[in-house]
């Protein structure tokens, strides 16, 4: 007997801290870590928009319209990717469309998962018939197509960047509803919680200091997949010239103005659709590596 | 069996009122009432406004109008459009089989490439295959498909030219209207080209429809086969000697298709969002295209009665879904 095999069970690494933990299982999934860098490379053409753009996004120059990529006859390296219709720079334009995508994608998965928790919270804890007022009137929102509803209310309110916000944000809304509602109903049957309650909690504090922290993983997947379904719900908003209006760069609008186009111009409606997908993509391979991660369901 | 039907049906009732409500409402936001906004830029006199705010019941108190409007939306009666002064359910109806047979090739082309597709994957998993199908799939999710279609638009319309731009037929064609189905319609036609015309057409909007339900179904399938193939059945019937396509084909694909088809009853919501943008791009005139004209010039009758038929049908379609569901798969019946 060697003293080597007897000493090997005290050099046995720590487990893992959860974070760590959480890093080994979603780095695992090259797809969720190509999608983060796509993210964060997004991120940053977005904060570093007036150093990275060669020129300002409004600039128009009537003798440079529809100029053609650099690669092309007829391009130049002054605008690589060529110029919109108005002699605008696209790639100028994509890279400040990328502020306006990321502040929709956020601000709407923020104001729905706010509103979304607060309705899941109250409808978990009330029951009865707060709940099912809560409940039918998400299950009415879901039967409607989601991009109808989204015109409608845009339709009654009134064109413009905030409005699609709020529209989509409403469209996305049950989904947070259902998940903190479920996640909700199933913790308070619990024995911690029950714990908690006969060491006479309150009511608010069950709901954020010890039901709330246990329904986490759920809502940080479906908000990061939220961010996506955002995007490209508001691009198809401003592609119907009801989201941001011209002259914004959001990438949706710049589509609607680049459809008249498509026969002779092909770079005005390439570009801008590209942004969307890679930017929609890398958020839904992102949540999809998120989910695997945090679901211990799937561990194995 | 019944119990279940009943249960299911009484929660429809519920899901409508809250529709019409909403749809009853939402247009009561608007800012200023519906007479000022008909009479648009040009204005109207006082006494004319009063006159017609009571001629359309509108100075009656909203309980009462909504009253009135939930009697009329029972006896099929949606109002007019405030553009044509056509009854918005007629306009609905003549457009209407537009969508549908757009939807339905395009749920068709989903169902025939997606189907296989997820279970050659799954099959074949860690599969080079494997990988490309989820990739792809991924991308079709992640699409925005007002952009793909101007992309199918550029390829095939304008470099190759195989395809016409936009519309359901040429215009030398005019097929009797008998089913409002071209495709069957141009088919029954005597003239020469027409179908032809008729398919080249549809393909396109048809491709860029069906890629949203297309990219869930081959997920959904791969996925249920994946379930599937694990259970102990499966091994029983290989080791009992089946071959592998029998196995695969019989065992596995028909218990891997019940929650396939809950997802296909799904996509009618998918679809209808989808058409609103397919139509716009590729000008198919159906609802879709309807809806959004009607944004345009401020139709609010037309949106209204738009979106509660499209809610009414997504409920019915879901409701059916359910049913058969049911039916296919007892535990659902039973369970509370």
């Amino acid at each position: 007997m060697s003293n080597a095999s007897l000493a090997t069970p005290a050099t046995m690494p720590a487990p893992p801290g959860p974070l760590r933990e959480f890093w080994i299982y979603f780095s695992a999934n090259h797809g969720a870590v190509a999608g983060l860098v796509i993210i964060v490379a997004v991120l940053l053409t977005a904060a570093l928009a007036p150093v990275l753009a060669p020129h300002a996004p409004d600039l128009t120059n009537n003798e440079l319209f529809l100029k053609p990529p650099a690669w092309q006859a007829g391009g130049s390296w002054a605008y690589p990717l060529g110029t919109d219709a108005i002699g605008r720079d696209i790639l100028s334009r994509l890279i400040y469309g990328a502020r306006l995508s990321l502040l929709i994608g956020i601000a709407v998965v923020a104001l729905s998962i706010a509103v979304g928790i607060a309705l899941g919270l109250f409808a978990g804890f009330a029951r009865g018939i707060t709940e099912i007022a809560i409940m039918r009137l998400m299950d009415i929102i879901l039967t409607l197509p989601s991009l109808l509803l989204a015109i409608v209310i845009v339709a009654i309110l009134g064109p413009g960047i905030m409005n699609a916000m709020l529209a989509v944000a409403v469209v996305v809304l049950p989904h947070y509803v259902r998940i903190t509602r479920a996640a909700v109903i199933s913790e308070t049957a619990k024995d911690y919680v029950t714990a908690a309650r006969t060491n006479g909690a309150g009511v608010f504090r069950l709901m954020f200091k010890e039901v709330l922290p246990n329904c986490a993983a759920p809502l940080i997947v479906q908000a990061s997949l939220g961010v996506s379904t955002a995007i490209l719900d508001a691009a198809a908003l401003g592609f119907l010239g009801l989201g941001a209006q011209p002259p914004a760069s959001e990438w949706g609008t710049m589509l609607a103005d680049a459809r008249e186009f498509v026969l002779r111009a092909w770079w005005v409606v390439t570009f801008p659709g590209l942004m969307i997908l890679v930017t929609v993509l890398a958020f839904n391979l992102f949540g999809d590596g998120l989910r695997d991660a945090l679901d211990p369901k799937l561990k194995r | 069996m019944l119990r279940f039907l009943l249960t299911r049906l009484s929660l429809v009732v519920p899901t409508f009122v809250g529709m019409t409500l909403l749809a009853f409402f939402l247009i009561r936001i608007v800012p200023g009432d519906p007479i000022e906004t008909m009479a648009g830029e040009r204005g109207i006199d006082a006494a004319r406004h009063e006159a017609l705010l009571h001629e359309y019941g509108l100075d009656r108190p909203i309980l009462v109008q909504y009253g009135i409007y939930i009697g009329r939306v029972l006896h099929g009666d949606l109002g007019k459009s405030m553009i044509t002064q056509e009854p918005v359910v007629r306009e609905f109806l003549t457009l209407f089989p537009a969508t549908v047979e757009l939807a339905l090739c395009a749920i068709l082309f989903a169902l025939i490439v997606g189907i296989p597709a997820g279970m050659i994957a799954a099959v074949h998993r860690n599969s080079v295959f494997d990988h490309g199908v989820m990739g792809i799939s991924l991308t079709g999710y992640s699409m925005p498909i007002f952009w793909w279609g101007l992309l199918l638009i550029l390829l095939f319309s304008v470099q190759l030219g195989w395809t016409p731009v936009s519309g359901r037929i040429a215009v030398q064609y005019f097929p009797e209207p008998v089913t409002g189905f071209l495709l069957i319609d141009s088919l029954l036609s005597d003239e020469a080209g027409s179908f032809e015309s008729a398919v080249s057409h549809l393909i396109l909007p048809m491709i860029v429809l069906g890629t949203n339900p297309l990219a869930i179904i081959a997920r959904m399938t791969r996925s249920a086969m994946l379930e599937v193939l694990g259970e102990d059945y499966i091994r029983t019937a290989r080791a009992k000697g089946l071959s592998k396509v029998r196995v695969i084909a019989l065992h596995a694909f028909r218990n891997a298709l019940i929650p396939v088809i809950t997802v296909i009853g799904l996509q009618v919501g998918v679809l209808f969002t989808g058409a609103i943008l397919t139509e716009t791009i590729f000008s198919w005139p159906g609802v879709g295209k309807w809806l959004i004209e009607a944004i345009n010039r401020r139709d609010y009758p037309v949106l209204q009665g738009g979106l509660l038929l499209l809610g009414v049908i997504v409920m019915v379609v879901n409701l059916l879904v359910d049913v058969a569901y049911g039916i296919i798969n007892p535990r659902i019946r039973y369970a509370k």
